[in-house]
């Protein structure tokens, strides 16, 4: 019977109803979308660090690895401990050129893993490095470039000649650009630097002991194992909490409609709840009645909202510019929290309906017959 | 059980207004005036008296809709002071009939009928054989399915009684349940309340303005100016 009345009354007002789901909907949709993005770009910045190795050393306390001073004998140092099995330093900046604002330049070595990784479509990976002016360009970069093997290309200020091209699922590597680390380091003014070291130790088991001695040897470094990182990076946490902000307005709307849409429905079923109450409907019975309602209208809009966005994230990986950057499949567990949240959303957007109605007194409304 | 609170005897009235005072907008309208008023169990009483006299007032109050301001309520003795009292009573003890029917649009005959069982959490199936029995007494049976909207005005007023009838309750109380139909289906409708309360054994007590209607009653009841005319009380 609940349900019947619950149906009864959203399907009497369809269209009120509709827009109320649709609020959700769309809260839930752009809050997925956002996330299920700045997640994935975080993820792919995070694979770029830790690809093939288990721990990142970088300069302590500064807020972005851009900024981080790393001098590269000491990744020599670390190479050479017994945990080791290789200790790779990278250099990282942005430059642009022509009409692209951002191109991520990667300084790194010429055994560097993720040069090892990549599927090189043109070029010889065995040539990276030995001409310092020669840069390996991933495949979206060559393409926006219009570059080929062998042609010269501007970045920023400076023309480096293509020696390869490479693919990679990844984002930001596959439209950025592989200089060699000394010419990196040249270019961007930071002779004998790198931005962080990835290590990869011999032993997994061996990373607290690896972190003690980084920490005990360089106290102006910080050593964490990928998931630390990923957690605590700053820039991480302010993209996820902005995602997070985001969405959460997003949802705040969607409440206020559903707000809306069950003030109305109480306000304009005044008689009705009289009558209920007139044939026995306990406050609670009327309490449950109005937050069944909020409940349905929420969990339809969290429903569609969901197939909304991972719709919309579908499209969205199909447009080439954003190709690598764009996760299309939203973790279950964020597609559960977002749902929570949109019900918990239209809970709370019941509650003063709900008190509204649970005051109602039959009386009052029946008297005026 | 505390004596002030339930007076239940076998020869107790089972509606009781004790000096019952009421009055709307902050004392601006008076509308009972100290009313003291008994009905027995199993009478038909109709209440009449003229427009703002405070009939339906005294219903609702009686009926548990309502508190006084002043006096005292009691149902089959027990006084009705709160909500823990008011709410068994909507549910098992008093079944109401308005003047306008008073029923849910949107839904069927048949699920307006089974919304007390269903707030008094009663058998679903128990609940059905119940309206299908209250529906073969008041004509209904082939009705059940169809929306309010469909029914005539005589058919609603019926589907009223059905519902109010549904949780077997021992008191009826009729606000002018033919106030707002023509007189051939009234006259039918409160045929059908008189003979339903007999069948069932339950008390009725009727505001009407309808002298002939209230004649047929065991009793009938003047209210003037809130009070009870005790003058012409029959």
């Amino acid at each position: 019977m609940y349900m019947r009345l619950i149906v009864t009354n959203l399907s009497r007002h369809r269209v009120r109803s509709l827009i109320s789901v649709a609020g959700i909907a769309f809260s839930v949709a752009a809050m997925l979308a956002v996330i299920t993005i700045l997640q994935g770009a975080v993820g792919m910045f995070s694979n770029i660090l830790s690809s093939d190795s288990q721990i990142i050393v970088f300069e302590k306390d500064v807020s972005d690895l851009f900024f981080s001073n790393v001098p590269v004998h000491d990744a020599v140092e670390m190479a050479a401990w017994p945990q080791v099995e290789r200790a790779n330093p990278v250099l990282f900046g942005v430059v642009t050129s022509g009409s692209q604002p951002i191109i991520t330049c990667f300084g790194v070595e010429a055994d560097d893993a993720r040069l090892k990784k990549a599927t090189w479509t043109s070029g010889n990976p065995a040539n990276f490095g030995s001409d310092e002016n020669g840069v390996v360009l991933g495949e979206r970069a060559a393409a926006f470039l219009s570059a080929s093997v062998g042609d010269l290309v501007p970045i920023g200020h400076a023309r480096f000649r293509v020696v390869g091209i490479l693919k990679t699922s990844n984002g930001f590597e596959d439209g950025g650009v592989f200089m060699p680390l000394k010419a990196a380091q040249n270019y961007f003014h930071k002779e004998q630097m790198s931005s962080a070291i990835t290590v990869k130790l011999k032993n997994r088991d061996d990373a607290a002991e690896f972190k003690r001695r980084v920490a005990r040897q360089y106290p102006e470094m910080v050593a964490l194992e990928d998931e630390e990182f990923s957690r605590s990076y700053s820039q991480f946490r302010i993209l996820k909490a902005t995602a997070w902000a985001v969405g959460g307005c997003g949802l705040l709307l969607g409440g206020l409609g559903v707000a809306n849409t069950m003030i109305m429905s109480v306000f304009t079923r005044i008689r009705e709840i009289a009558i209920l109450r007139a044939v026995g409907f306990s406050r609670a019975q009327i309490g449950r009645l109005v937050l069944g309602e909020s409940i349905a209208v929420s969990a339809l809009g969290a429903a569609a909202g969901l197939l909304i966005g991972t719709v919309a994230l579908n499209l969205l990986k199909a447009i080439p510019a954003l190709h690598g950057y764009v996760d299309a499949s939203p973790h279950p567990r964020l597609m559960a929290v977002v749902a929570a949240l949109a019900l918990l959303t239209g809970l709370a957007g019941a509650i003063y309906p709900m008190v509204y109605a649970v005051r109602v007194r039959s009386v009052e409304a029946l008297r005026f017959e | 059980m505390n004596n002030t609170r339930n007076t239940s005897a076998s020869n107790a009235p089972v509606l009781l207004a004790e000096d019952v005072w009421k009055d709307y907008d902050n004392g601006a309208v008076p509308v009972l005036m100290g009313v003291n008023f008994a009905v027995n169990k199993s009478e038909t009483v109709a209440l009449c008296g003229p427009s703002g006299c405070g009939k339906s007032t005294l219903l609702h109050l009686l009926g548990g809709l309502d508190e006084p301001d002043r006096g005292v309520i009691r149902v089959n003795g027990t006084m009705i002071d709160s909500e823990d009292a008011r709410l068994p009573l909507l549910r098992h003890t008093i079944g109401f009939v308005f003047q306008l029917h008073n029923l849910i649009p949107d839904l069927t005959l048949e699920e307006n009928c089974l919304l007390p069982a269903f707030a008094a959490g009663l058998d679903k199936q128990a609940a059905r054989e119940r309206l299908r029995e209250l529906a073969a007494r008041t004509g209904l049976t082939h009705r059940l399915g169809h929306r309010i909207q469909k029914l005539s005005g005589g058919e609603r007023q019926r589907t009223a009684i059905c519902r109010a009838l549904m949780n077997r309750p021992g008191i009826l109380l009729a606000d002018e349940p033919t106030g707002s139909l023509d007189e051939q289906t009234g006259a039918q409708v409160f045929d059908l309340l008189m003979e339903v309360a007999a069948m069932e054994g339950a008390t009725l007590l009727m505001a009407t303005h309808d002298r002939g209607m209230a004649r047929r009653c065991s009793r009938l009841v003047e209210m003037h100016g809130g009070r009870i005319d005790e003058s012409v009380r029959a």
